[in-house]
């Protein structure tokens, strides 16, 4: 069913129940986020695409909307949350942009650029976290991690449909890990999927660094922005 | 090990949603989790190991190392550092000779910490094994350890008289009541279970419905959501199988009256379990109860299997066409299970993640089914409401909160306990009754409400619309630090998030930081600021009630009391915030320059 909502007072048609991140794409509005892909199942996990919806704050890719619902996403104060949220994950990791291999393809990278990130409010955390090299086609580098789940629920060992990658512990001393049998089991092109995937450097296939010269990559080529904008699955 | 982890994968036909049971049995027969179990299970389950660590390491009480014959878990709360814990901890370490979190020499204990358990008109208490210890002080530590020690099992000990684990006798052992007032509706002896349940079959489930909604019933758990209206949507959603989950997972600091529910009556809170699942059409109920509650499981079987000898679950209850029946499903220590979505994602045994909603669980819950998730405290007012009708229990409390509420009240009082009020009466009321000399503030409903200040809200109502009331009441007198309490709850919140979002697993973090500056006295206005505002940014973007939540104490008490916060902050000197350490920040410079530069060119 078609319903009418307002997306920063213009009006919009959309289908009912569509996720509501996808219809202000749609529309020509980008609402920045590090965990939903569009066209597979929302994640909820990183709220960087956090909006108000009547009201509330709600994240976009959790929404389905309904007719008449009222959308703010460049209001100031729901602005800065998104901004804030980004902010965050900097600090909760280790991210060095300059030494990383990720460097141009990273979605957090990418996004921080689109909230005018320039140095984050929150202090730095400087974390230890161990990383792991003992797969042979991808090492797993835990400074990186922002936990959006995407591995863990998209990249399945094809056989038997076992989690490949997966979550120890809970909240400050969760890690991602990677069952190394399965890890080695995977072709070619699912480690490549699995670590072009992941939004930010932690899952990298091992070879690869610098098989795309930098200011020839990804979001260098196109911003994280446009490629929303155009429907891009990531 | 192989035919025993057999044995237990065919008891739950390899059904891998049972995972938490089974992951409870291999503890039970081993002491902990190895790596072979897992191996074990993971064939067993077509789950990769790390899958079924993932559920493994989000549950506080499964272990996977030897942790001594013993395992220890002292209650830190709030109300327990007012109660004497830390001469309670003291002994327990020197009458071990470990210290908290590791295993003694002998391998005889070991020694945990673990939040609220449910017995704050008690403290300090502890749970060893599968008993609980109360009242305790270090003289009663020495004698129970020396009992252990001398080879006496935990429940020898605690059940000195051994009685009958499925008699309430034996749940009198270990653990009070302390049932103070009473009211109208809870605690009844002699109810007549089976002429309510005939009166209830009689009707049609939308009369049941009826009933239920006119009567003003909103949920207990806290949220307040209309009970007959989740009922109905349930009812009405598409499934081919509806199930009813009471939340017995009571994991809130300072709330205990669903464990006396449950302890005095039991059948009250079936009865409503089974009058729900006849309104919605289901065949199969839950009772999710936390491992802190585990002495209760086998009494609590004992009151299913009576239910079931008077025909009132089972096939064909009272000789109609009605089936239906109740599993106990044991948690394993989450907070976050409290969530009806992370209580449902426990349940298929996996960790306690809340869900995205929508969908909601009255339209996809439990195995993706119509699920209707209720409290302890709603079902046994269902029992009492299909008893004596709807205008009775609308005639208490008040037009939006009808009927009665229990509150658990602890702290600073004389007379913590369970106390039966009537919605709508004022929280001097309250403290009155129980006996609160001197009062400062009270937690309302736990680290998830608010801090009330007695001076300005004494004469504000409990009910829904004003004070709303999840149950847990939480007394301070005039001596007590508020930011210590603080700085209690906010350590609570950053070990109970999942993590599984950004907002609470980050900002928890964060404003534990802030208040660890306030107490150390290097904080100033500017921290304050940030607190306000990045308690905003969790209020607003979590995912679950536990990161919107986590904030309110703080935020709370810097509303009522702000004074306490503008005595302990304090004025930056020069350029630098107080909360940077220039000493420190140089030590680092000091250290490198030791280990790093050669002796030659130093």
């Amino acid at each position: 069913m078609s319903v009418r909502i307002t997306i920063d007072g213009k009006v919009v048609e959309a289908q009912e129940g569509e996720a509501l991140i996808d219809v202000a794409a749609d529309n020509g509005v980008y609402i920045p986020s590090l965990c939903y892909v569009r066209g597979k199942p929302c994640l909820g996990t990183c709220r960087v695409c956090s909006v108000r919806v009547n009201d509330s704050v709600m994240a976009s890719c959790t929404v389905p909307v309904t007719d008449g619902m009222e959308v703010k996403v460049n209001e100031p104060e729901v602005t800065d949350m998104r901004k804030a949220l980004v902010e965050l994950l900097f600090v909760e990791g280790n991210h060095n942009c300059p030494s990383c291999e990720k460097s141009g393809r990273c979605e957090l990278q990418a996004v921080g650029y689109e909230v005018d990130m320039m140095v984050s409010r929150f202090p730095y955390r400087f974390p230890v976290r161990k990383r792991d090299h003992v797969s042979k086609h991808i090492f797993l580098e835990r400074d990186r991690c922002i936990f959006c789940q995407r591995c863990v629920e998209f990249i399945r060992d094809k056989e038997s449909g076992q989690k490949i990658f997966s979550i120890d512990d809970r909240g400050t001393k969760a890690s991602i890990e990677i069952d190394v049998e399965l890890a080695d089991k995977m072709p070619p092109e699912q480690v490549r999927e699995a670590s072009d995937l992941c939004p930010v450097g932690c899952i990298i296939e091992k070879g690869r660094g610098y098989d795309e010269p930098i200011g020839q990559r990804k979001f260098e080529i196109q911003s994280v922005r446009e490629r929303a904008l155009m429907g891009d699955e990531k | 090990m192989h035919q025993q982890i057999q044995s237990i994968l065919s008891l739950y036909h390899c059904d891998k949603t049972r995972l938490i049971d089974m992951l409870w049995d291999v503890q039970k027969l081993h002491g902990y989790i190895g790596d072979e179990a897992v191996g074990l299970l993971s064939d067993g389950l077509n789950m990769s190991p790390l899958d079924i660590r993932e559920t493994i390491s989000f549950y506080h009480f499964f272990i996977t190392r030897p942790s001594g014959r013993h395992q220890v878990y002292l209650c830190d709360s709030v109300i327990a550092r007012m109660n004497g814990y830390e001469d309670v901890r003291a002994a327990l370490e020197q009458e071990v000779g470990c210290a908290f979190g590791e295993v003694n020499d002998t391998n005889i204990f070991g020694l945990f910490d673990t939040n609220c358990i449910g017995l704050s008109d008690q403290e300090p208490a502890m749970m060893v094994d599968d008993v609980v210890f109360t009242n305790l002080t270090a003289a009663k530590v020495k004698d129970i350890i020396g009992q252990l020690k001398q080879g006496k099992t935990a429940g020898e000990v605690a059940n000195s008289a051994g009685k009958d684990r499925r008699d309430v006798a034996y749940v009198n052992s270990l653990v009070s009541d302390n049932i103070r007032e009473r009211g109208e509706v809870f605690f009844k002896p002699g109810l007549d279970y089976k002429a309510i349940l005939r009166g209830c079959l009689n009707k049609i489930p939308s009369e049941i419905i009826e009933i239920v909604s006119s009567s003003n019933l909103r949920g207990r758990g806290g949220a307040g959501f209309p009970t007959g209206l989740k009922w109905r949507l349930c009812g009405e959603a598409e499934g081919t199988e509806k199930y009813i989950i009471c939340n017995a997972d009571e994991g809130e600091p300072g709330t205990f009256k669903d464990r006396v529910l449950l302890t005095r009556s039991p059948k009250d809170v079936l009865l409503g379990m089974v009058i729900a699942a006849y309104a919605i059409g289901s065949r199969v109920g839950i009772i999710y109860l936390r491992t802190e509650y585990r002495y209760l499981k086998d009494y609590l079987e004992q009151q299913l299997q009576e239910f079931r000898e008077d025909g009132l679950l089972g096939n064909k209850i009272l000789d109609t066409e009605f089936d239906f029946d109740i599993r106990i499903q044991m948690g394993a220590g989450a907070y976050i299970c409290g969530d009806e979505t992370a209580l449902i994602e426990s349940c298929e045994g996996k960790r306690g993640t809340p869900r995205v909603k929508p969908p909601y669980p009255i339209q996809k819950g439990y195995l993706g089914q119509p699920t209707c998730v209720n409290n302890v405290e709603t079902f046994a007012s269902v029992c009492r409401i299909l008893e004596k009708g709807s205008d009775w229990f609308k005639g208490m409390g008040t037009d939006e909160s009808t009927g009665t509420r229990l509150l658990s009240v602890s702290g600073d009082c004389e007379r913590p306990g369970i106390f039966e009020i009537e919605w709508g009466v004022t929280l001097n009321h309250v403290l009155e009754m129980v006996g609160a000399k001197d009062p400062m503030a009270v937690q309302i409903s736990g680290p998830s409400g608010e801090c009330v200040s007695v001076a300005k809200d004494g004469e504000r109502q409990i009910c829904y619309s004003d004070l709303s009331c999840n149950g847990s009441f939480m007394i301070f007198d005039k001596s007590r630090n508020l930011v210590d309490m603080i700085k209690s709850f906010m350590t609570f919140f950053v070990h109970e998030s999942c993590g599984i979002c950004v907002p609470c697993r980050a900002g928890g973090v964060d404003l534990l930081h802030k208040v660890e500056l306030l107490l150390a006295g290097r904080a100033c206005q500017k921290d304050l600021d940030d607190i306000v505002s990045w308690g905003a940014l969790m209020r607003a973007t979590s995912r679950c009630g536990l990161g919107t939540t986590a904030p309110r104490p703080l935020l709370t008490t810097m509303e009522k009391f702000p004074e306490l916060y503008q005595q302990i902050i304090v004025q930056s000197k020069g350029p630098l915030l107080p909360s940077f350490d220039l000493e420190e920040a140089l030590q680092g410079h000091e250290k490198a320059y030791k280990t790093l530069v050669p002796e030659e060119v130093k």
